[in-house]
């Protein structure tokens, strides 16, 4: 929109109404909050920045503590039960499920063990440039979190 | 007489049209001899609900019948000279016995709606022309709007651009609105004009509309076209891009209606209409086959709004099978986004309502390098207006000699292109191009360190050098 203004950063709220300032610097923004249409074109925005929606996970929150957690990506129905799916986004859904639990410490390992095997890159699945399958992928994170213990 | 269709057009009706009245429009249609289209009128209060029939053998073609601000008058516009005298013949006598008024009925256009070329309009020369010169409305707006204005004057004065510029300013901290009305008149009156943006400032009372978007509905500039190109010259994370977008500039969800019926409750409106999503789509597919484009996608929340949205996406596959060496198809706007961000280069043209598409082509304008660097344009039938793309203040900039020119000064010769002064736009434009990729002299925002008016200098220094009549650098 027009007349889009920013202040400097500090702690107070700031709007911003320029979506090329997401794409030119996507670093400048920590936590944003919006009404409904923005974010669904906006986290989809976000999920294409960070690598898609096979790494992008999401929760809905409710009131009483009433939750939903889910990976944003389709059913893929072209890949299913072939072993060849990606379970990143799912899994640091469950993640996030719980730390939503207070289950903090697991939620830590496991992200941490996601993490440090994609950064490792040795054991990928198809869709981030690897050939691994998706049992082999989760098996590399399982031995991680063992050698985490 | 063949009735092929028999279509309904269902609006708010707040006064029955006569029967007679809606069958003597029904012979109407399939009396005359040309083309024949019935368009709204520009202060129209009210619509009728009409049943009208489609002759496709004589294309004859009825899209709305609304009377005026006055009810006792209908406004028909008829797309030949021809058919308009010979149906006023046949009105006067019946209308005025009925209504107790002469209809107004004036012929138009003397050629045909479809032959229009876009950017020109007809083969008849712009409005403001006289001894040679053209005369351009010029709106400063806020921020960095004057001051880039100012260098697009100065490139024009040096280059001997034969256009003189009427200055209107528009104050956006007032709250009427006398300022906006006389720039509307002048730009009626020019028919060309040149912008910068107006700020709307969020302090005003929500009854204080914003003064771009009533200078886009009041002309009724519905397309709004900007072009994405990446240039060799500016680093970017994604290279040759090439993107047209086209943005329905005066409904959607800029329609500026909303109530709070309920405390608390806010319910907005979001204004889908058949025609205007026709004619938008209409341009875009006649944009993309006079550049030689191959693609059009259509952007929408169909899936949600289905009947919004769906309604849009059914007037583009409507316009796309008329144009069978164009390629359509459409995709939802989130899934837009992230394709935008991680593959750029499948988009060609892209058509779209218009919150999306202020949504799309600042996505757009952030991958070839910013906001200071792509220029848009807004056509309606008879006005054009044009200015930088993502139509930003920059008051945080303003004053600072920062600003990067390049939007504006491509802007400028777009509005050149359209007043068919082709050679000075590509003189100007390439003098930019040349500056922004060959001399690499770049602003701030695109990580160089010139100022505003080092590049405007390299600039005219460039059109200089290319031997034509100028003046003092």
């Amino acid at each position: 929109p027009a007349g889009a203004s920013r202040s400097t950063p500090s702690n107070t709220p700031t709007s911003c109404g320029c979506h090329g300032c997401m794409v030119q610097d996507p670093t400048q923004f920590d936590v944003l909050v919006m009404p409904n249409l923005y974010g669904d074109i906006l986290s989809d925005l976000c999920a294409g920045l960070i690598g898609g929606l096979g790494v992008t996970p999401s929760g809905n929150i409710g009131a009483n503590g009433v939750a939903i957690f889910e990976s944003v990506h389709g059913t893929a129905p072209d890949i299913a039960g072939l072993d060849m799916a990606n379970p990143t986004a799912l899994l640091l859904s469950a993640v996030m499920m719980l730390r939503h639990m207070g289950l903090h410490d697991h939620g830590n390992k496991i992200q941490t063990a996601c993490f440090d095997t994609i950064r490792d890159k040795k054991v990928l699945t198809k869709d981030l440039g690897g050939n691994s399958k998706c049992s082999e992928f989760t098996a590399e994170i399982c031995r991680r979190i063992q050698d985490l213990d | 007489m063949h009735l092929h269709e028999r279509r309904q057009i269902q609006t708010d009706a707040t006064t029955a049209l006569p029967p007679a009245i809606a069958l003597f429009l029904v012979t109407l249609c399939e009396a005359a001899t040309d083309d024949f289209r019935v368009c709204r009128c520009a202060n129209a209060t009210s619509r009728q609900t009409v049943n009208t029939t489609r002759s496709l053998r004589r294309h004859v073609h009825v899209t709305a019948l609304l009377p005026c601000a006055r009810s006792d008058r209908f406004l028909i516009k008829m797309a030949s000279h021809g058919a308009a005298l010979s149906v006023s013949k046949m009105i006067s006598p019946f209308w005025g016995g009925r209504l107790g008024n002469t209809m107004k009925v004036f012929g138009t256009t003397l050629t045909s709606h479809r032959n229009k070329s876009l950017h020109t309009g007809e083969n008849i020369p712009p409005p403001a022309k006289y001894g040679g010169r053209h005369t351009v409305t010029l709106i400063p707006g806020d921020g960095i709007g004057p001051e880039l204005l100012n260098h697009v004057r100065e490139v024009f004065r040096f280059s001997c651009v034969p256009v003189d510029f009427e200055v209107v300013h528009v104050n956006s901290d007032v709250q009427t609105e006398e300022d906006i009305n006389n720039a509307i008149t002048a730009i009626r009156r020019n028919g060309v004009a040149l912008k910068g943006n107006i700020e709307t400032k969020h302090t005003m009372p929500p009854s204080v509309k914003s003064r771009n978007n009533l200078l886009r509905t009041s002309l009724d500039l519905y397309a709004n076209v900007m072009h994405c190109q990446s240039l060799p010259g500016v680093q970017t994370r994604h290279k040759n891009i090439d993107i047209m977008i086209i943005r329905e500039n005066t409904e959607g969800e800029y329609s500026s209606l909303e109530h709070e019926s309920v405390s608390g409750v806010v319910e907005s409106l979001k204004i889908i209409t058949r025609n205007n999503s026709l004619r938008i789509a209409d341009y875009a597919f006649r944009l993309a086959r006079e550049k030689g484009r191959r693609r059009v996608t259509a952007v929408h929340k169909a899936n949600i709004m289905k009947l919004g949205d769906g309604l849009f996406l059914q007037c583009c596959r409507e316009v796309a099978s008329g144009y069978p060496d164009i390629t359509f198809d459409s995709m939802i706007v989130d899934n837009t986004t992230m394709q935008l961000v991680s593959k750029p280069q499948q988009f060609d043209v892209m058509v779209m309502p218009n919150l999306y598409g202020n949504v799309v082509s600042n996505v757009c304008a952030g991958l070839v390098g910013g906001p200071g660097l792509v220029p848009g344009a807004n056509y309606g039938r008879d006005y054009a207006v044009f200015e930088t793309a993502t139509r930003n203040t920059g008051k945080s900039i303003a004053g600072r000699n920062i600003a990067n020119p390049t939007a504006m000064l491509l802007a400028s010769c777009m509005m050149l292109d359209h007043l068919q002064l082709y050679d000075h736009a590509s003189s100007i434009r390439n003098a930019v191009l040349t500056t922004m990729n060959e001399t690499r002299l770049h602003t701030a925002d695109i990580g160089g360190q010139g100022t505003t008016s080092e590049v405007v200098q390299s600039v005219m220094r460039v059109i200089q050098s290319k031997g034509q009549l100028t003046s003092e650098l």
